[in-house]
């Protein structure tokens, strides 16, 4: 499911999970400034995303539809080394 | 998933949640530098440049049934999302025609909603059964 990578960036894809993000408009065309909003709604599709993970010793990329078909538990924290 | 880098994490787990996990972490640590997915997560707090503790189950459908996001300093109950997440799961295995009232858990009755149970969930569902016995 998740392929051993290089250490790279975590990037949301743009689109809610199992679904293409939505095509890029034409290079030419004015950048279009819009509000960033949060995607998250419960009963909504999660925003889809690829992240680098460690996992039993291995850098690992995840995708998040990779997971479609299972249940997920997200879990968003701090910080390593922290308390609580 | 935190800002830390993947390499940040592995020393983590190597040198302290190993002390507390046997064997280490089971699941993949997530690296979030910049906060880019907690930010559509709405998690990603950008005054301290570090996420919130967001807990967000997700079906098999990728859709999201439930969150909970708290503040830095106050740790999450684990038992209550186990519970959530076999709540929903009966929800689904029954498509809909169980819903598991306030302070269920498996081995707990469920309610059938319905014109019958309209005006009468009094008869069926008492507060107490809210509560852990």
């Amino acid at each position: 499911m998740a392929e051993e990578i290089k250490a790279g960036c975590a990037r949301p894809t743009g689109g809610p999970v199992g679904e293409k993000p939505a095509a890029k408009k034409g290079t030419t065309e004015e950048p279009v400034i819009k509000e960033v909003k949060s995607m998250v709604t419960v009963g909504k599709k999660a925003p889809d995303f690829t992240a680098p993970a460690y996992q039993k010793g291995k850098f690992i990329n995840v995708k998040l539809s990779d997971y479609l078909g299972k249940w997920v538990v997200l879990c968003f924290y701090p910080g390593d080394f922290t308390f609580v | 998933m935190s800002v830390d880098s993947v390499f940040v994490h592995k020393m983590w787990n190597d040198h302290e949640l190993s002390k507390m996990v046997k064997g280490g972490i089971p699941f993949p640590m997530l690296s979030d530098g910049g906060g880019k997915v907690g930010d559509v997560f709405g998690v990603y707090l950008q005054d301290a440049g570090v996420e919130a503790r967001g807990r967000f189950i997700i079906d098999p459908d990728g859709i999201i049934q439930g969150f909970e996001v708290l503040t830095p300093p106050v740790g999450r109950n684990v038992m209550e999302s186990i519970r959530q997440i076999q709540a929903f799961q009966h929800v689904r295995k029954t498509k809909g025609a169980e819903a598991t009232p306030s302070g269920w858990k498996p081995g707990k009755p469920t309610i059938k909603p319905g014109p019958d149970l309209v005006g009468k969930v009094w008869e069926v569902w008492k507060t107490k059964m809210a509560f852990d016995d």
